[in-house]
């Protein structure tokens, strides 16, 4: 965590040029007010002093104010972060039941057109750059044939649109594992003993086989979870919708440093805190698993 | 680590991926080298008089919100496609790729620190290691290839650190040990010769997602500037004049589209003809 920290204030630290010359980028300001605005923001102290205020700041849950809004900073992510929560989760959804479903039915008529129209629809799916997907769907079904709405944020038919977008490129590497995986416990011993007692073979399938099937499904989708953040930030720029990730990339345009400071810091800690979610619960699914 | 033999060009030329994925990277590589000189006008000239046409026989494209030809921007930005994903990968080639050798060679306390320091890194969606980087380093094309190059980085170290592991258990090694060559000498003699396989794989995958992630932060805004004809800018403007022009939307995107799949294919074919054991997915 503590790297974090530190990772996140050297990135202010590193900036070629001075901070509040990138600020009063284009405003006719005299060198006199920009000194003073140096001296309030701390920044004609050393470093390391400079680090300490920050972190005193940050246990004090303040992370400065938005050049842009003069809003504070965790009012502003506060606000968003939920927004972007709730999409990530609704794509997540989308993906893994859209996933999970193809690459069942890939793999259970393997080697067959529906096999191979998943392998196909897959690859195109990885190979898809989400925000022109997204693109194409807001023309389809926003503008042509206007069943959802394609921008902001006021009901849950908002979230449609960018949930499937993130959700299908996302169910393209959840299908292959899928697949991959069942087609590997298939063939295993005990599920030909299972057939050959004389079990139906849908039991055998659902009871036996998806269980253990699951298991590299679940770290894959806990993988995953990180590129889902990413997407997502493009994503609500596509659709203009009002999450972090549409936050933290104004403000890279303004050059709105603490507001990059701190959605950048909850980004990192979020993703920590993620890895560590995935971890356990692949700890929990799997009792083979020792923990270091 | 299979090295490469015969059995695995067999198996790359039976696949079909290998053959597609190859035909598209190589018209990538022809339109790329030889387009731009044989395609009439230029992608910058602007038009007013002629914005936001449709396709026709004139404009195979339509043209965009500045009267520019779509077709002849497209053509020219494959040239910035090629670039991007080379520098990219090229820079986390290199980094990533000594930084590997190095920490898998020397190992000890070195190798744990470098790679705690990668996998934190590595924890995190590549795409916001880049937005982090640009957001440091202003917007621009080649602060995203570096930017996207750095991103890619940790990856790359970890693939090649991984193959040193492999290769500095391997008999022959201690064998030259024996007959005296310099450590050095052994290092990039023979761990180099075999790290050649997964590294082919990873560039040839890694391609695509450096482009993805540029031309993603071409979309925001924060990479490639106009007038430049990257595929991700371009589809900035189709976002605005989607209703108006809704042609704009497809052109780059099929372009960036078929790029991406082609080295997907051609990546996993590779992988698959180097290391059979691997489940085709």
């Amino acid at each position: 965590m503590l790297v974090i920290t530190v990772l996140v204030f050297s990135m202010q630290v590193l900036l070629p040029g001075d901070p509040v010359d990138m600020m009063t980028l284009g405003q006719p300001i005299d060198q006199a007010t920009k000194e003073g605005l140096r001296r309030e923001l701390g920044l004609d102290r050393p470093v390391h002093e400079q680090y300490v205020a920050y972190l005193g700041g940050l246990l004090r849950g303040d992370l400065g104010r938005s050049v842009r809004t003069r809003r504070p900073v965790s009012e502003e992510i506060v606000e968003r972060y939920p927004n972007t929560l709730r999409l990530a989760g609704a794509g997540m959804l989308v993906a893994v039941v859209l996933g999970v479903a193809t690459g069942v039915l890939a793999a259970v008529y393997r080697d067959t057109l529906v096999d191979l129209g998943v392998s196909v629809l897959s690859t195109l799916g990885l190979s898809v750059p989400a925000f022109w997907l997204g693109l194409l769907l807001i023309f389809q079904f926003g503008v042509h044939w206007q069943w959802f709405p394609v921008m902001g944020y006021d009901s849950w038919r908002h979230l449609v649109l960018p949930a499937v977008t993130l959700g299908l490129i996302l169910s393209a590497a959840i299908a292959r594992m899928v697949r991959s995986s069942l087609l590997d416990v298939l063939r295993l011993d005990y599920v030909r003993t299972a057939r050959a007692k004389g079990l139906a073979a849908s039991v055998v399938l659902w009871r036996h086989a998806m269980s253990n099937a699951l298991l590299p499904v679940i770290t894959v989708i806990g993988l995953q979870a990180g590129a889902l953040l990413g997407g997502a930030f493009i994503i609500e720029v596509v659709f203009a919708f009002p999450g972090i990730g549409e936050l933290a990339i104004k403000a890279i345009q303004f050059r709105d440093f603490p507001l990059i400071q701190g959605v950048t810091l909850v980004v990192a800690v979020t993703t920590v805190v993620l890895n560590l979610v995935v971890d356990v619960l692949y700890g929990v699914v799997n009792p083979q698993v020792q923990f270091r | 680590m299979p090295a490469r033999g015969s059995g695995t060009l067999r198996r790359l030329a039976r696949a079909p991926s290998f053959w597609l994925g190859g035909a598209l990277v190589a018209a990538l590589v022809l339109v790329a080298a030889f387009g731009p000189l044989l395609v009439a006008g230029d992608p910058y000239t602007m038009s007013v008089r002629e914005r936001l046409l449709p396709p026709s026989e004139t404009n195979w494209l339509g043209t965009d919100e500045f009267g520019r030809d779509v077709f002849t921007r497209l053509v020219h930005g494959s040239r910035l496609t090629l670039q991007i994903g080379f520098v990219s990968v090229g820079i986390a080639l290199v980094v990533g790729g000594l930084m590997g050798v190095v920490s898998g060679f020397v190992g000890g306390w070195f190798d744990v620190l470098v790679m705690g320091f990668v996998d934190v890194l590595l924890a995190f969606p590549a795409i916001l290691l880049a937005l982090a980087i640009i957001a440091v380093m202003g917007p621009g094309l080649t602060n995203t290839m570096i930017a996207v190059g750095i991103a890619s980085v940790p990856g790359f170290a970890r693939v090649v650190r991984a193959a040193t592991l492999d290769v500095r258990e391997r008999v022959y090694v201690e064998a030259a040990r024996a007959l005296g060559g310099s450590s050095v000498h052994i290092m990039f003699r023979h761990i180099g010769r075999n790290i050649v396989s997964p590294l082919l794989v990873l560039v040839t995958l890694q391609f695509p997602v450096a482009l993805l992630s540029s031309a993603a932060l071409g979309f925001v805004g924060l990479g490639a500037q106009p007038p430049e004809p990257e595929w991700g800018a371009m589809l900035v403007a189709a976002r605005d004049y989607l209703r108006r022009a809704p042609w704009l939307v497809n052109a780059p995107g099929i372009a960036i589209v078929l790029t991406v799949l082609g080295f997907n294919l051609l990546g996993n074919a590779l992988r698959d003809a180097f290391d059979p054991t691997q489940r085709n997915a």
